[in-house]
């Protein structure tokens, strides 16, 4: 305890076992985004130095989200959930297209991808409705929250973009389950979600793009078209299969050199880690990302207050859901909805709003111990 | 009802489920270890298969084909490089879209593409789709490669003939082996696309021409584009052919033929060697080595001039009186006729009810062999013939290579026909007509030969009955081991005849040209023996010659050697409806002999003895 209060006060809550982890799955990103795209570019800054500049910005996004105060940011959730909302508004309409979605916003030479940092920003809503409100009363409790939510997971998914609606989903019902309902209401919405799925399914099915479409019903018999629907789950399972126990080495990756794999260095950057590296490179990612989680959710546990448990519980969750989600599904277990791996694949938004929220998260813990001072 | 959760609670429910979402995301995470353990560690080999499969493609690398040469070391056929366009479709993601692509851009034939596309054969081995692109076409479709995957250019080599339409049938010609050629034993290590000697020696030839394919391993990305390839087995190169013939003299000869349908052989009686063999009408064998469309095929093959029959060796037609040569040494050999005995020819010859008249209406009068021969005299012919029986001229026709094939190095030879009662029987299961045997003696009615055959003869006939297999192919060159094989000359044995026979007749021969029927071949040059003929294309004839249709006239035949004293050179012509072999035939002999007189200038000016009959190297004698 002595040494608690003495060492406490400032850099000391700056985990250094946490900050190694995030480090190192940075690092194996790096390398490869680096593996997949070298010497496919040329004029254009290559990948790898892109993402280096991307986790600069999110180093400092981390530092600043460190060095917050929490309880401040939540005040201003409501009104950056309307800014965010503008946003997806805007993209809605101005927003550039690539691959048959409209989701960035063009701010110079960079693209903004609002519907990451609405991931944050929800988390930060939820989490500061959820600690002003008492905890009874499904209104207040499951109904008036899943409004809060809707505007942003429509926007979202009328980009389309799934992988972040679902996320969207995800961190709500995280919560939702985590800390806003009494253990029996737990039972109660199951039953309900089981039954309202057909009609749920059938909503969120009709409002799918065909190639959303495609890529589900894909899932469901990859080995029918290679060239087809399935091609890009059947290529992911060849590219992490044929790495096999050892790997095929740094640049070895034939699949995604060749580009057999598509999207090697955004959503499928974990099948081509996994045939450069083998079953035990797959086995050192996991662990790191299991260690990484289980720090975070040692922090919401011990959080000082509901906010800081509910901010944590959210981040972790969303932590979670995209590890679960982009691994399962390059290893052909879920359908693909293109959710990239947190810190390891390539895009700016993404990279900076996961070290933001791990600030974030480290913000929660260093609150708890400046309680002791 | 309901009171408010107290802070304490609400953190001691959290820690709960906290608790239970680490068990959770244990078991997912475990879940997830094993579905990659599952598949990396379980399947990993299966999956390692697919994907050496995903990324190599097998491209067969195709041998250079040998070159062939003549007997001087020009050089008749070699290869050049030409653009072809493979389509591998494993690598093609819509093969409609593609064929629609293809046909827009080079314009070509829509179904000949599909059929090409859609026939059975390995996806993964790059189909050939066009050869013989042009280097603008080439160009468009490597500047469109990216849309088309799956799609590349070869450089390949292309059989190239610089001569063109000289010495084409006996060459012939290359094409894509055919699906009835892939089912047999010979070409079993071909595979579809490859280029196989269709006719002439390319095809008789061919398996020391078409050398061995070899094959190089390419790492394709996604879109099917070449990144690196890598050579698994050279390609060997095939032999190369050394000729028999000298093309200046085959193109003199072709030349000669002009617009006629005809042939003309030329040989080496010492050795057999071919030394021009010209068939008229002809064709390119660069266009029909290039693939044809079905209508290109339909006209050569139902154009009434058969471009594609090489008359020489695949042309019969009856002797006419060329027959007179193996009939004479038969005459003299059965002891049917001394060489001074003779004959009284009035004009006509009559067997039964029927007379057969001699080509000369008032007859020759009394005729000798040797005036016999000069003349053509129809009648002693006929009185030898009906003396001798048709199966003792049969015998000595065959001893002379008549009704069987000379076994020349070119596909589809045919034989003839020398006839005999037991042909007779076999082949029209008919008793043989006496009156028959009186058609054949002057090489009319069943008999029909070649003018590959007769040119055999002759020769055999200058070289006192030494025979040799007529050939076209003198040495081997191999590629691999750098050797030139010569191929040595096939004896076929000797004539069982006495050297005074061929004496006798080779005189008799020597003045056909110098004052005989032949005086069209006489040259001032070198000493020419020779023998014309006509052979009846139409049994009953009408009126002058002029009146009757072209394609009812007679054939003109002259069958010649040379130089009489020591022979180098033997001829045959046929020209087909020209009529008398002495006037359409004859020079055109005479000019083949002089040209290689002039391209051979070793051969030692004629001289010396003639008289003594004991000529230089000639001394074989019968038992």
């Amino acid at each position: 305890m002595i040494n608690r209060l003495t060492e406490h006060r400032g850099l000391d809550s700056f985990d250094i076992r946490y900050v190694a982890l995030i480090v190192a799955i940075l690092g194996i990103g790096v390398l490869s985004i680096y593996s997949v795209t070298h010497g496919h570019q040329s004029g254009t800054a290559p990948y790898y130095l892109k993402q280096l500049i991307w986790i600069g910005l999110g180093a400092a996004a981390f530092l600043v989200m460190w060095a917050s105060d929490y309880h401040h940011l939540a005040r201003f959730a409501y009104p950056a959930y309307a800014v965010i909302l503008l946003m997806l508004i805007f993209v809605l309409f101005e927003g550039r297209m690539s691959k048959g979605a409209q989701r960035w916003i063009a701010l110079g030479p960079l693209n903004f991808q609002p519907s990451e940092f609405a991931k944050l920003v929800l988390i930060l809503v939820l989490a500061h409705y959820y600690s002003k409100t008492p905890r009874v009363g499904w209104l207040q409790r499951v109904i008036v929250p899943g409004l809060l939510v809707l505007p942003g997971l429509l926007l979202i998914l009328k980009q389309p973009d799934l992988g972040s609606g679902l996320s969207f989903v995800a961190v709500y019902a995280a919560m939702l389950l985590m800390v806003g309902v009494r253990s029996q209401a737990l039972g109660f919405i199951l039953l309900f979600s089981i039954m309202l799925f057909p009609f749920a399914w059938e909503g969120v099915w009709g409002s799918l793009h065909d190639y959303q479409r495609q890529r589900i019903m894909a899932f469901v018999d990859p080995g029918y078209d290679p060239a087809g629907k399935g091609y890009h789950a059947l290529q992911s399972k060849i590219a992490i299969g044929s790495g096999e126990l050892l790997g095929k080495g740094l640049y070895g990756g034939t699949q995604s050199q060749l580009k057999f794999l598509p999207e090697g260095h955004t959503d499928f950057v974990f099948a081509v880690f996994a045939e450069e590296w083998g079953f035990l490179g797959v086995l050192v990612l996991l662990t790191l990302f299991v260690a990484l989680i289980w720090l975070s959710l040692e922090i919401a546990s011990k959080a000082k207050d509901q906010l800081g448990a509910l901010l944590a519980v959210g981040i972790v969750a969303m932590l979670c859901f995209c590890v679960v989600i982009n691994i399962g599904m390059t290893a052909g277990m879920f359908p693909i909805v293109g959710i990239p791996l947190p810190l390891v694949s390539y895009g700016g938004s993404a990279t900076i709003m996961t070290m933001a929220s791990l600030g974030l998260l480290l913000n929660v813990k260093r609150k708890r111990l400046s309680l002791f001072y | 009802m309901v009171t408010g959760y107290s802070s304490e609670s609400e953190f001691g429910d959290l820690h709960r489920r906290l608790f239970i979402l680490r068990v959770g995301l244990l078991l997912v995470v475990a879940l997830l270890g094993l579905r990659l353990w599952h598949l990396q560690i379980r399947e990993g080999p299966y999956y390692r298969d697919l994907s050496e499969n995903n990324r190599t493609r097998l491209v067969l690398l195709e041998p250079a084909r040998g070159l062939i040469y003549d007997r001087h070391g020009v050089l008749l056929a070699n290869n050049v490089p030409s653009f072809s366009l493979y389509v591998t479709l494993e690598d093609v993601k819509d093969r409609e879209f593609l064929i629609q692509q293809l046909t827009d851009l080079l314009g070509l034939d829509t179904a000949l593409v599909r059929k090409k596309m859609t026939t059975k054969g390995s996806k993964l081995i790059p189909r050939k789709i066009k050869d013989r692109m042009t280097l603008r076409d080439a160009t468009l479709v490597e500047s469109h490669r990216l849309d088309m995957p799956g799609v590349m250019i070869q450089v390949e080599s292309q059989r190239n003939y610089p001569g063109g339409v000289t010495s084409a049938h006996l060459l012939g010609y290359v094409g894509e082996i055919s699906a009835d050629q892939l089912e047999k034993p010979e070409f079993l290590d071909l595979h579809q696309g490859s280029i196989v000697g269709q006719y002439g020696v390319e095809k008789s030839y061919d398996r020391h021409m078409r050398g061995m394919a070899g094959q190089k391993s390419v790492e394709v990305d996604a879109l099917g584009h070449e990144k690196k390839a890598s050579v698994v087995e050279r390609p060997q190169a095939g032999n190369d052919l050394y000729l028999t013939i000298d093309v200046r003299l085959q193109k003199v000869a072709e030349d000669l033929l002009g617009e006629e349908q005809g042939a003309i052989v030329a040989l080496d009686p010492n050795s057999g060697d071919i030394l021009a063999m010209a068939s008229r009408p002809g064709f390119d064998p660069n266009v029909l080595s290039r693939e044809l469309t079905t209508k290109q095929w339909v006209e050569i093959v139902q154009d009434e001039g058969r471009p594609l029959n090489n008359r020489a060796s695949q042309g019969q037609y009856p002797p006419g009186s060329t027959f007179k040569i193996p009939m004479a040494v038969a005459a003299l050999e059965t002891k049917t006729m001394s060489p001074s005995s003779t004959v009284f020819c009035n004009g006509g010859y009559q067997f039964g009810k029927r007379l057969y008249h001699d080509w000369k209406a008032g007859g020759h009068g009394y005729v000798d062999l040797h005036n016999a021969l000069v003349h053509s005299c129809d009648v002693y012919f006929y009185t030898i013939g009906q003396r001798m029986g048709i199966d003792v001229m049969a015998e000595f026709g065959k001893d002379f290579g008549l009704g069987k094939a000379t076994g020349v190095e070119l596909p589809s030879e045919r034989s003839g026909i020398m006839p005999s009662t037991a042909w007779k029987q076999k082949a029209k299961n008919e008793q043989w007509l006496p009156g028959e045997t009186i058609s054949a003696a002057i090489g009319q009615g069943y008999v029909t030969v070649t003018p590959l055959q007769m040119a055999s003869l002759v020769g055999t006939v200058a070289n006192d009955g030494v025979n040799y297999r007529p050939r076209l192919v003198q040495a081997v060159m191999d590629r691999t081991s750098g050797n030139l094989q010569e191929l040595p000359a096939v004896p076929r044995g000797k004539i069982n005849a006495k050297p005074e026979t061929f004496r006798v007749i080779k005189d008799a021969l020597a003045d056909v040209v110098t004052k005989g029927t032949a005086t069209k071949a006489k040259s001032s040059m070198v000493t020419i023996g020779g023998k014309t003929g006509t052979a009846q294309v139409a049994a009953l004839r009408t009126g002058p010659e002029e009146n009757i249709p072209k394609k009812f006239r007679d054939h003109a035949w002259f069958v010649a050697f040379a130089p009489v004293e020591s022979p180098k050179i033997a001829v045959a012509v046929l020209v087909e409806h020209m009529g008398h072999g002495g006037a359409a035939a004859a020079p055109l002999a005479k000019e083949v002999i002089e040209t290689y007189m002039k391209l051979t200038p070793q051969i030692p000016a004629v001289t010396s003895d003639l008289s003594g009959g004991n000529w230089p190297g000639r001394s074989a004698k019968d038992s």
